[in-house]
């Protein structure tokens, strides 16, 4: 039956009484309820620098954030009880700050509504209405993926809707799709989506569940020149098409940011599946050669690499399309300082986009250095606790998915920060969990319900012993088996020695029944 | 595919660490330059939203200028007391259109961002409490600044009074009219500001000029001091014989230069040329004295200094090129190319009453902190650090003003005052016989113990007209001043 290499494993599950492995949910109820509370802090401090009554009003809006963590701890509990315990946490407080940040730069805006008596609507209001829904799909995803492994059934089906999702906003008129000069929206008479952020999470799903069936066609070694072993050429097909498709969201929907992102993703898993460089370094030289022919046919792209090389440039801040909100932010940064102005004491709003691309900006001015550092180590160790799961977890599916995600995390912060402070060409996406929008709220949790479901299947013991049921036949076995060495593997008699022999199919004693799925190896 | 995987995870640190190190440049090493850069409004909004310091006067700790609480983002409202009063000192301080004066001479000391508070901002910092910006005291004495603004609105004119203190050189006054209200600039929306703004910029008579420091006149004959001075330095006395002829012919010209009125002289003396004014002698003198002593004496009473600060920056005055014979005739009587800002036009009586030594003119008394605790006195200087003239000469030429204050007409004449003194009419624009003249004062008082000296100028002969003089049009202005500070004799 194929099953006699577990017979020690069992062995040792029939002696040792069964070893429950930690969950650490309190650890994380623990951890959500000290993020809760530093966002009160932060939520405090806003209101009193910006001279706005201190009620209690805001220790029920730090419950109310907190009774609806809880909600979605509870669901962890339920559903993925063996679930990495700082992701939420971390989550947590990344978008608590973000609903602060998004506050506050409502205040400055109403102000200067007021002052050019105009009405101003709040866009935290909208931005708490989306948390809350972004957890309700959080627990939805937790409840209805509760095996991530069930996903490679749909990889193409969410390869060809991410792709479609993706292309869409460039297909549609730019009266429907294009805000702020970038086509990648889908304006509905409510609310806006940005497909592209579900896309990622679709593409992900497809490229992991491609990449597991079709991984030994990547391993294959083409033609050696110069000791490197190119890839066949035919092999080559994939990867031209991500590329030629990334430069089409960079061409026809204006979005470098989205661009860069998804190439990166895609090489990384790449990489991960294969373990071979040559597909970075092809993949590389692939965009790169992309990036040089876009960047001379096409105007948007020049200017983001003038306002890259010199925002402070008279020319470049002063013109259309120039450097003046990448300039203003890194005023905002300057004046922040090592320590920042302090929350709700700083002027975050004359960077236009302050409370979406430029958010870290609005950190970096009123936290200081040491605020932004310590919203990036939040990001990073959001990353690294889900790259955790992804190197634990036994299925290969699992690990290039796990570690697709928490790449992209990284990734994406990588271009919103980078782009802000000036270390790239500013491209202009959202910060996860920080930024305002919907769309990106929403993918985001589903991205973390996926981290956390593969981290809940890395770290729940491989399978449950049995109930001890048959504990105590089990001690009468020993007479019985002696008396009929010539069956070692049959089950033991029944508790009454007159029915003869076990039902068929059961499994043999002390062995529990393993999931043939789970055969996969590291 | 855990190597990988793990290799993935150490790019992402390197990633964050790049993120990291980035930040650390932008915020830490490059900050101080995106923080100061012209472009970061950030600034300005932050020190419109400081309590800033206030302008106060010396003698009787009126304040000139003061934040009031507003309930807007820049958190308080520059509001002036007597705004066109004071407004040539306080000058003006607008969001939209930048400072003036004190406003902006001062503004480290008002904003708080002096060096010299340093460790008070430190400890607002410890202490939570929002910086204030420390305080200026001016030397300024508001019965001298009122007599004379009143006066000079009173009469509707257009031009300037400057008085100081002769032995320290502390400014006691410094009007300019007409003038403008500084609260209008000063206010938080730009509709208002800018209403005020284009209102003093396109009235003719230019309010927002400061007369007393920023305009220079053709001084006319209180220039006459300086060419006595020069002229005693040379030996001459009060009773050194001089023509009395009515007009002298230029040297290598056609043109004649005569006295006021083309009349003779009335006297035959140093003493009475200066108490008449009459101006063929002093022409003459010029002629005789030269370009270098001329002009030597006239740097010793400061005219020629570019860089005088009070601390406003004070327009130079100058004697002109001084290149012919006739230049040096006319520029003896103070016209051609001489110019005088009213503010060195005191200091020639100034000069004077203070036995010859130039004091250095100033308008700030001492600094204080926000608490009020004394950062820096200012103490008396010398101008130049050369005496004008002896104090023997000083002495002759004090009392040839006196006398020359007796032949002065004009109103407020109070013969307690003991006012030494020299008017000045002086012809300016380019069809000068025909243009109002300049009318000019300026003088000290008591001239045995001088305790103010003033200088008066009204543009184009204020409402006299060509028959303007400067005893019929200024003298009143300036004895007025004087008797404000003395007390009414």
């Amino acid at each position: 039956m194929g099953q006699p290499v577990a017979a020690p494993v069992s062995a040792q599950y029939t002696t040792n009484p069964p070893r429950e492995l930690p969950t650490r949910r309190g650890t994380e109820l623990l951890l959500l309820a000290f993020a809760v509370f530093i966002v009160t802090i932060a939520l405090v401090l806003v209101e009193a620098n910006q001279e706005q009554e201190l009620t209690s009003s805001i220790l029920w809006l730090g419950l109310s954030y907190l009774g609806v963590l809880t909600v979605a701890h509870l669901a962890v509990r339920r559903w993925a009880p063996y679930a990495d315990p700082v992701i939420l946490p971390c989550v947590a407080l990344l978008n608590g700050i973000g609903l602060v940040m998004i506050h506050r730069i409502d205040l400055a805006l109403a102000e200067r509504a007021v002052q050019a008596g105009k009405d101003y609507s709040p866009d935290v209001t909208k931005q708490v209405l989306f948390t809350v829904v972004s957890l309700v799909l959080f627990v939805v995803v937790l409840i209805v993926v509760n095996d991530h492994r069930t996903l490679t059934r749909y990889g193409y089906i969410a390869g060809l809707i991410g792709i479609f999702a993706l292309a869409l906003p460039a297909l549609l008129p730019s009266s429907v799709s294009e805000v702020n000069g970038a086509k990648v929206w889908i304006k509905l008479p409510f609310f806006s989506i940005q497909p592209g952020e579900f896309a990622k999470i679709l593409l992900m799903i497809f490229f992991a569940s491609f990449l597991v069936s079709k991984r030994d066609l990547f391993m294959v070694a083409g033609k050696k020149i110069v000791g490197v072993e190119l890839p066949r050429a035919r092999d080559l097909g994939p990867i031209l098409i991500s590329a030629a498709v990334c430069l089409g969201i960079l061409v026809f929907e204006k979005d470098l940011g989205t661009s860069l992102l998804f190439f990166s993703i895609i090489l990384v898993m790449l990489y991960v599946a294969t373990e071979r460089v040559i597909w970075v370094a092809l993949g590389l030289s692939f965009f790169v050669v992309g990036c040089v022919i876009a960047y001379n046919l096409f105007d948007h792209v020049q200017n983001r690499v003038a306002n890259w090389l010199d925002p402070m440039d008279p020319v470049v801040y002063g013109r259309r399309g120039g450097s003046f909100q990448i300039a203003q932010g890194l005023f905002g940064l300057g004046t922040g300082g090592m320590g920042g102005t302090g929350l709700g004491a700083g002027r975050p709003d004359i960077v236009p986009e302050a409370n979406t691309d430029f958010i870290t900006a609005a950190i970096g001015e009123e936290l200081g250095f040491i605020g932004l550092a310590a919203v990036l180590m939040l990001y990073l160790i959001l990353a690294m606790r889900g790259m955790r799961g992804a190197l634990a977890v036994r299925d290969t599916f699992g690990k290039l998915l796990g570690g697709g995600l928490a790449f992209a995390m990284v990734m994406q912060i990588f271009v919103v920060v980078g782009g802000v402070t000036k270390l790239i060409p500013e491209t202009g996406i959202t910060a996860p969990f920080l930024s305002k929008g919907g769309s990106s709220l929403l993918a985001n949790y589903i991205l973390v319900a996926l981290l956390l479901r593969i981290s809940d299947a890395a770290r729940k013991p491989a399978a449950r012993p049995k109930p001890s049921v048959p504990q105590a036949p089990l001690a009468e076995a020993h007479t019985v088996m002696v008396q009929r060495p010539e069956t070692p593997l049959v089950a033991p008699p029944p508790p009454t020695p007159a029915l003869g022999q076990p039902p068929l199919g059961q499994p043999p004693l002390g062995q529990p029944p393993l999931d043939p799925s789970q055969g996969g190896t590291a | 595919m855990n190597t990988p995987l793990r290799k993935v995870g150490v790019a992402m640190l390197v990633m964050v660490v790049l993120l990291l190190a980035n930040a650390t440049y932008i915020q830490v090493v490059k900050a101080d330059d995106y923080r100061t850069d012209s472009r970061n409004t950030r600034v300005l909004y932050e020190e419109y939203a400081r309590q800033r310091g206030q302008i106060v006067a010396s003698t009787n700790g009126a304040v000139l200028a003061k934040v009031e609480p507003s309930n807007d983002k820049y958190k308080f409202k520059r509001t002036y007391v007597d705004g066109a009063m004071y407004a040539p000192v306080t000058g003006y301080y607008s969001i939209n259109y930048g400072s003036a004066g004190l406003e902006r001479a001062e503004d480290d000391i008002l904003n708080g961002s002096d060096p010299r508070l340093f460790v008070r901002r430190l400890s607002d910092m410890v202490t939570g409490r929002d910086p204030r910006g420390g305080n200026v005291v001016l030397t300024i004495d508001p019965a001298v600044q009122k007599a004379a603004y009143d006066l000079m609105t009173q009469r509707g004119y257009t031009g300037s009074v400057v008085a100081m203190e002769p032995k320290t050189g502390r400014i006691l006054a410094m009007v300019s009219t007409p003038s403008y209200d500084p609260n209008l600039l000063a206010a938080h929306t730009t509709k208002e500001q800018l209403t005020a703004w284009t209102a003093s910029r396109d009235d003719p008579k230019n309010p927002m000029l400061n007369r007393a420091i920023s305009e220079t006149y053709p001084p006319g004959s209180t220039f006459k001091l300086v060419t006595a001075s020069a002229a005693l330095e040379a030996g001459m006395g009060p009773d050194t014989t001089v023509t009395n002829a009515p007009n002298v012919k230029l040297p290598g010209t056609q043109t004649t230069l005569e006295n006021y009125g083309g009349a003779p002289c009335p006297g035959t003396t140093f003493k009475d040329a200066l108490a008449h004014s009459c101006n063929v002698p002093f022409a003459t003198f010029a002629g005789q004295l030269g370009k270098d002593k001329l002009t030597k004496a006239a740097q010793n009473f400061g005219i020629g200094q570019s860089d005088l600060t009070v601390p406003m920056r004070v327009a130079q005055s100058g004697l002109g090129p001084l290149d012919s014979q006739g230049a040096l005739y006319q520029s003896g009587i103070g016209q051609r190319d001489v110019k005088l800002t009213p503010l060195q036009d005191c200091l020639l009586s100034a000069t004077v009453a203070n036995g010859g030594m130039a004091m250095k003119p100033q308008l700030v008394q001492s600094v204080l902190a926000p608490d009020l605790s004394t950062i820096e006195n200012y103490s008396p200087a010398q101008l130049t650090g050369t005496a004008a003239l002896s104090s023997a000469n000083a002495a002759i030429l004090r009392d040839m003003m006196v006398a020359s204050e007796g032949f002065t007409g004009g109103g407020g004449k109070d013969g307690a005052l003991q006012i030494a003194s020299k008017t000045g009419t002086a012809e300016h624009g380019t069809d000068s016989k025909n243009t109002a003249p300049h009318a000019w004062y300026t003088g000290f008082a008591p001239s045995n113990d001088p305790q103010i000296a003033v200088s008066v100028i009204v543009e184009s002969g204020g409402n006299r007209g060509l028959a303007a003089t400067g005893g019929s049009v200024a003298a009143e202005i300036g004895r007025a001043a004087i008797k404000a500070k003395l007390g009414g004799g």
